[in-house]
């Protein structure tokens, strides 16, 4: 096997791995040990610095840290990252002191951002600071883009989310409302330096089946149906309402329509529920509240009586194992007095005329590079849902920090491919013998159950927000189930005697001494078998008393420092690992480590 | 707060003996020994073979006298019964212990120090009656408790960490043991636990006294370029002369015979201790060529290591003794001491 190269910062962020599940690669290992300090102020800054809005994701996110969290592996169920993230943002102190500098001076270079939604603010967080003057287009009279138009206030709490926007607006963001922008020839005729696009994925998807044309009145497009309630245009639904689709955007919409009257709602899936695209919380959470999640129902036509919509036609599905193919039992009547069709979004560019050079996909997608945002079109930046269609909230804040060290290149004539690269801080956690700096004990406590408003209770007003947050014994539990991936295991070879002290110590059996070999045979043959191909397996360089190898399975290491804590050479330490993530303005050019003891 | 426990935390795909218990049930408490110690890695072989032989914990007693090895079974199966005897009475212990209750498996842990010197007798005692029991010397050639002066087991010519050479005959515990009639002699190394483990259920198994002399780096007063016991020296002289598979009762052997003169011995238990190597014209069976083999090797360096001697026939201290199949624990106490009525009628014969 290739000696594991520890220099190359990849290495250890992938082992931490919430931050390299996380599009934004948020630290969260730090601000969680931040949070158990009670420094709420200090964990939120930690967050803030990546993915920009700590209280809106501690509410929203879908969580991609999750899935990955090294504790799921463990116990089944990985920390309550998104809770824990939350609890640093309500109970955080002051932070203005603590924000970005915003210079007097403008650096004399003018930026267009078309949209204020999450992907452009990220863009002008990062822009400001650096001199650059921001102008923001915003169709609607208020900013936010789909986190206030299609997340429903008792999801997220219109403060919560205006609090978080208006630091950036207050960074002396040109914002201009109620101004689309109808074409990209007459914004670029305005000499800005260069233009970043955040405009979304504006357009739902339709339903062409029989009767959709003649019961429009009642059949709506989910996520224009969700702005019009959140921009006071809809109060009311009937009480029959059917929802066709079963992602989260289904889910906001049979809650809020369970709170504008709805009593009897059914959301309308065509397979089994082991492929629904909702997250699995927010499938919980709307059957909390008595939404019917009926399965294996393929819509085929609406039916009208008297030209008014009373109900749906389905054809009930049996599906084969893998749920590819299907077979009709029988067509069912379900009534209904509104339909909500939330089967997707696409994405619409009729602003851009198609001749000024940005090229676009057979999808009608503009071209953009994956690793620059730009399109085509040098000067034009796409991010966000606009850029590669629907995603989630943090991907366009990765998005738009991207685009940010793009445009800051662009604009002073550096090529965008050149780039700053991630260097990384490693710093020992030895205190003394048999101190280290972390809490490395593991806490065999169980994840902590969300807290929820009465269900009597919060169907009273729309904007109730549903949970309630972490109580403070919640809190002090769940940080303790973090396992501070980011406290690595680093070896020097040189130092090890082979006495296998290391390996009768480690209590998940990941480290093994033995001769090298391929890595598919080696996996096989460890202390205990490495089965999951996505953890990497360290390898040493070859030990000095027998030239065997050090190897470790990275998958269920708890980060104990039991290793470290037995090891009478000093061969293995815990090193606390700091990636150092490139934004707009960091240098290009400098060493991946930045320290190293 | 740190923390130096080891954590509850179990890998995901940790495996059951047949009792359902997984490795981590047969662990003790921490360990106190100074890290890196060949002793902890020794704990950790004499624990997986009790987790793989499936012994319930309960039904193990384990023993020691004083130094550091005596501190280690304390961290090994704490489940199992213990007694830490003065320095060097180990061996009389486990033998009354043994004599009380026959059906527990004893495992006797020493050091160089417990058992060459101070205990020295007791030892050749225990090998005499060969009493059933698993007896391991973790020999490290110093007297690791005390600073580090030299043990018995020390080779004429290993300096000390200050410099000093030794210049007394070390005591070979292996040879010492051939002489006096012992049944099962091995020697192995803390660092090589694919040999230690099979020795260690094959000792479990053997009828009659197991010396098992275990080459136990000292980190802290014995692992430095001049000494004769360090993890390098031990790697660089250490010969595998033996090199045996232990195969439990219901287990078909399916082993390679080498051309190296395998052969096979079969336990009391059904078990078989499968050689699959030895010297040429080496025979495990016949002590006088094993004592011949070990004095030819015994000044050219050399680590010989592996189940080196192996005799299934003789009797162990209850046949010897002819006691009761029936462990004495066992016998109602009003048969075992009938009272002084019957002292009284027994002593009425001899008058």
């Amino acid at each position: 096997m290739k000696n594991t190269d520890v220099r190359d910062p990849a290495y250890f962020h992938k082992v931490v791995d919430c931050q390299w599940a996380c599009p934004a690669h948020t630290n969260v290992p730090e601000y969680i040990r931040l949070i158990a300090q009670g420094k709420y102020t200090e964990a939120y800054i930690v967050n803030r610095e990546s993915n920009v809005f700590p209280a809106i994701l501690g509410r929203t996110c879908d969580r991609p840290c999750e899935p990955a969290c090294r504790r799921g592996r463990l116990d089944g169920k990985p920390v309550a990252i998104c809770r824990l993230k939350r609890v640093a943002a309500d109970l955080r102190g002051e932070i203005s002191h603590l924000l970005p500098k915003i210079p007097k001076e403008s650096n004399g270079k003018r930026i267009a951002l078309i949209g204020a939604g999450p992907a452009s603010l990220t863009v002008a967080n990062d822009l400001r600071p650096l001199g650059y003057q921001v102008t923001l287009f915003e169709k609607q009279d208020k900013p936010g883009g789909l986190m206030r138009s299609n997340i429903p206030s008792f999801r997220l709490p219109e403060k919560v989310l205006d609090d978080e926007v208006n630091i950036i607006l207050e960074m002396g963001v040109d914002i201009r409302y109620n101004s689309p922008v109808s074409s990209l020839r007459s914004l670029l005729n305005e000499k800005y330096d260069a233009v970043f696009a955040g405009t979304g994925a504006p357009r739902g998807k339709d339903l062409e089946i029989p009767g959709r044309r003649e019961a429009a009145a009642n059949i709506h497009i989910g996520i224009d149906w969700l702005e019009s309630v959140a921009f006071g245009h809809i109060d009311s639904i009937g009480k029959r309402v059917l929802i066709i689709g079963v992602g989260n955007t289904a889910m906001d919409c049979c809650r809020t329509s369970r709170r504008l009257g709805g009593t009897d709602i059914k959301v309308m899936a065509r397979r089994p529920r082991a492929y629904f695209k909702a997250s699995p919380w927010e499938l919980d959470d709307a059957e909390e509240e008595g939404i019917d999640i009926v399965i294996n129902h393929a819509p085929k036509r609406f039916v009208l009586e008297n030209g008014r919509l009373t109900g749906m036609e389905f054809e009930r599905l049996e599906w084969d194992a893998e749920a590819k193919k299907s077979r009709v039992i029988d067509t069912i009547f379900l009534p209904a007095d509104d339909v909500i069709l939330a089967i997707g979004q696409d994405n619409a560019f009729p602003w851009i005329e198609r001749d000024l050079g940005i090229q676009f996909n057979k999808w009608d997608m503009p071209v953009v590079d994956e690793t620059t945002f730009e399109s085509t079109l040098g000067g034009v930046f796409f991010g966000g849902d606009a850029a590669f269609g629907p995603k989630n909230i943090i991907w366009a804040v990765a998005h738009g920090h991207a685009a940010a060290i793009s445009i800051h290149n662009y604009c002073q004539g550096l090529p965008v491919t050149v780039r700053p690269q991630p260097r990384m801080s490693l710093i020992t956690q030895k205190m003394g013998i048999s101190e280290w700096s972390y809490h490395n004990d593991y806490n065999p406590a169980a994840r902590q159950k969300m807290q929820h408003v009465d269900l009597m209770r919060r169907f009273e007003q729309l904007n109730i927000e549903v949970e309630l947050g972490f109580n403070p014994e919640q809190t002090a539990r769940e940080v303790q189930r973090c396992l501070n991936c980011d406290v690595q295991t680093v070896f020097a070879e040189k130092r090890c005697i082979e006495c296998d002290a290391c390996i009768d110590i480690c209590p998940v059996q990941c480290l093994t001494i033995t001769a090298d070999g391929e890595e598919k045979e080696v996996r096989a043959r460890l202390s205990a078998p490495a089965v999951n191909p996505d953890q990497a397996l360290f390898a040493s360089a070859p030990l000095p008393q027998t030239g065997r190898l050090m190897f470790k399975d990275e998958d269920v290491c708890v980060h104990c420092g039991l290793c470290a804590e037995r090891c009478p050479t000093a061969a293995w330490d815990m090193q606390k690992f700091d990636l150092i993530i490139p934004y707009a303005g960091s240098p290009c050019s400098t060493p991946s480590v930045a320290m190293h003891q | 707060m740190p923390s130096i426990s080891k954590p509850v935390a179990t890998h995901p795909s940790l495996q059951r003996n047949e009792l359902g218990l997984t490795i981590r049930d047969y662990e003790g408490s921490m360990s106190t020994l100074c890290a890196g110690c060949g002793h902890d890695s020794i704990t950790a072989a004499v624990t997986r073979a009790f987790w793989e032989l499936s012994i319930a914990p309960h039904q193990i007693a384990k023993l020691s006298g004083i130094g550091c090895s005596s501190k280690t079974p304390t961290y090994f199966v704490s489940g199992a019964h213990g007694f830490n005897s003065a320095h060097g009475r180990m061996p009389a212990i486990a033998t009354g212990a043994a004599a009380a209750n026959r059906d527990l498996v004893y495992i006797g842990v020493s050091g160089d120090g417990d058992s060459l010197s101070i205990g020295l007798g007791q030892l050749c005692h225990a090998i005499r009656r060969n009493v059933r029991m698993v007896y391991l010397i973790e020999n490290n050639g110093v007297y690791g408790l005390t600073k580090g002066q030299f043990s018995a087991s020390a080779d004429i010519g290993s300096k000390s960490k200050r410099g000093e050479p030794n210049r007394m005959a070390p005591i070979d515990p292996v040879r010492l043991a051939l002489t006096l009639g012992a049944t099962f002699v091995a020697r192995s190394f803390s660092g090589d636990k694919e040999q230690l483990v099979p020795i260690l259920k094959a000792a479990v198994a053997h009828r009659g006294f197991a010396l098992i002399d275990v080459i136990s780096p000292c980190v802290t007063f014995n692992d430095h370029s001049g000494s004769t016991k360090s993890y390098l020296q031990t790697r660089k002289h250490m010969i595998r002369a033996t090199e045996t598979d232990f195969v439990p009762p219901a287990n078909e052997i399916l082993a390679h015979i080498s051309s190296n003169g395998a052969t096979s011995v079969t336990l009391h238990d059904g078990s078989v201790v499968h050689f699959r190597s030895v010297p040429l014209g080496y025979d495990p069976k016949d002590r006088a060529k094993v004592s011949t083999y070990l004095d030819r090797h015994q000044d050219s360096g050399e680590i010989l290591t592996g189940l080196l001697y192996l005799d299934e026939s003789a009797p162990d201290m209850h046949e010897l003794s002819q006691t009761s199949e029936v462990p004495l624990v066992h016998i109602p106490y009003e048969t075992l001491c009938p009272g002084s009525k019957a002292l009284e009628e027994l002593q009425e014969e001899f008058r």
